[in-house]
């Protein structure tokens, strides 16, 4: 049996958990290694050599080491595609660039304002750091123009890439789920009808919910 | 606007009155009007061109984005129809421009039937699709592969927020007529100077920042970068050895240069 993967990080942050959304499609064995960022264990130089940002997730296996959590997903959806789900990375040339085009898109127009909403909405009342209502104001109205296009494509497509649950969709997983259930800014999800149709699917996938369950279970216990 | 005697020699210009996408067969020389025709170039890099499914490109020549694209297809080589889109009267919303891209930015990119939006999206598929054209610009070999896919969402997520929004300060908004704000310039730099901090420690060990070899990652950097050495900027990447070397090898590359004569045609 292979050796498990490993991932460092906690669960809770939104890039580890796209990391382990795409290992558990791919049913591939994975050692989930704490990081206690609260401690500052992240800005180490020990983590540096592996992730020289000083951010989570990092990822090993057997014979690489690697960070940036969609890179990390592309790596391990193509090292194991023919175990799991075979069609989360494509199985040609033009599915591959429909679910490159719609994962661009996740990183570059959905992903800044719904990280900025997640931070101020979900992380800094925790953090007990003050929220910027100017902030919180132009990501929502930005965010919004986004899910307007969604809204659209969901009508003519089932899924984002295409008639599959592909990485583009599984990328959107980390940041909808806080939105959806610990903000008031879900609504703008579930309001729509198509957009509330594929997140009602995709975050309804087994993996998911165990990745939710491993978010949701107490951190481990500092040596 | 001028004909340039370049184009002439290198191709064909189509001259077309409306929006559609351009006939780039028979060369259909005519008089020229300023600026109410929509000016496709058809840029012929071979001598004799073959006959391939048609590559095109909607977007600015100014732009970011579309320059990424554009610098991928004149590394590989790669013959291809650049239609303009004129983003001061709003063409990149139009019905027509939104069916290409329904998030109404440019670059939009046809290869025949397919279309595709994302910049790094499509240097990827040209990459992929034409890996045995001109410039090898990924890696056969898959876990080199997936160093250089790390240090391309690098380049996405931990450079491109900051360089772009310098980009604006320091570059676009003095062409628009606006005040650029010295107190985000200096915060833009400083945050940008702790990602390059990082890039200069990896090109100690790296001759390019996805590997040994020039590809993607490399690449996307130069349309922002482009803009940032015109600037005050340009201090944070002369002061790191490294980083100085690297941009000094990646952009003195010809088609680099192809892409910045787009500019002053």
């Amino acid at each position: 049996m292979a050796t498990p993967v490993k991932v460092y990080g906690p669960p809770m942050s939104t890039a580890v958990s796209r990391v382990l959304a795409c290992l558990l499609e791919k049913d591939v064995n994975f050692q989930l290694i704490p990081v206690d960022m609260s401690k500052g264990e992240h800005k180490k130089p020990d983590y540096l050599k592996i992730q020289p940002f000083g951010q989570v997730p990092s990822f090993q296996d057997e014979s690489i080491s690697l960070f940036e959590s969609r890179a990390i997903c592309r790596y391990v959806s193509e090292k194991y595609a023919n175990q799991g789900n075979k069609r989360l990375y494509g199985t040609n040339p033009l599915e591959k660039a429909s679910i490159e085009q719609w994962l661009e898109a996740e990183g570059q127009s959905f992903n800044p304002p719904s990280s900025a909403l997640v931070f101020q909405l979900a992380f800094a009342p925790r953090m007990k750091l003050k929220q910027d209502l100017g902030v919180i104001k132009q990501s929502e109205e930005k965010l919004a123009k986004v899910l307007d296009v969604y809204e659209q494509r969901l009508g003519e497509s089932r899924f984002l890439a295409g008639d599959e649950f592909t990485l583009a969709d599984l990328s959107h997983l980390p940041n909808t789920q806080y939105l959806v259930s610990v903000t008031e800014k879900g609504e703008m999800f579930t309001k729509r009808k198509n957009v509330g149709r594929w997140w009602s699917e995709i975050s309804g996938r087994d993996s998911w919910k165990k990745v939710v369950d491993l978010q949701k279970a107490p951190p481990p216990k500092s040596a | 606007m001028a004909l340039d005697e370049n184009v002439l020699e290198k191709g064909i210009l189509n001259v077309t009155p409306s929006l559609q996408t351009v006939n780039t067969q028979a060369p259909q020389p005519s008089f020229l009007h300023s600026h109410t025709l929509k000016i496709s170039l058809f840029v012929s890099l071979l001598p004799n061109p073959a006959v391939m499914a048609v590559l095109k490109v909607h977007g600015s020549p100014f732009s970011t984005a579309t320059m990424r694209v554009v610098s991928a297809l004149y590394e590989k080589g790669l013959q291809f129809e650049f239609v303009s889109i004129d983003m001061k009267v709003g063409q990149h919303k139009s019905e027509a421009f939104l069916a290409l891209n329904p998030f109404g930015q440019v670059p939009a990119f046809e290869d025949g039937d397919l279309k595709l939006f994302e910049s790094r999206a499509i240097t990827q598929y040209i990459a992929h699709e034409y890996a045995s054209n001109g410039t090898q610009l990924i890696c056969p070999d898959s876990k080199k592969m997936a160093i250089m896919s790390v240090w391309m969402e690098v380049e996405a997520h931990q450079y491109d927020p900051h360089a772009a929004k310098l980009c604006f300060e320091l570059c676009i908004k003095p062409m628009l007529g606006l005040t650029t704000d010295p107190a985000a310039v200096e915060d833009l730099e400083a945050k940008l100077g702790k990602v390059l901090d990082v890039y200069e420690a990896r090109l100690t060990q790296s001759k390019y920042l996805g590997g040994d070899c020039l590809g993607l990652a490399d690449l996307h950097h130069l349309p922002t970068l482009h803009y940032l050495l015109g600037s005050s900027a340009k201090k944070l990447f002369d002061s790191r050895p490294h980083v100085s070397a690297w941009v000094a090898d990646i952009t003195a590359r010809p088609a680099w240069a192809k892409v910045i004569a787009m500019q002053k045609s």
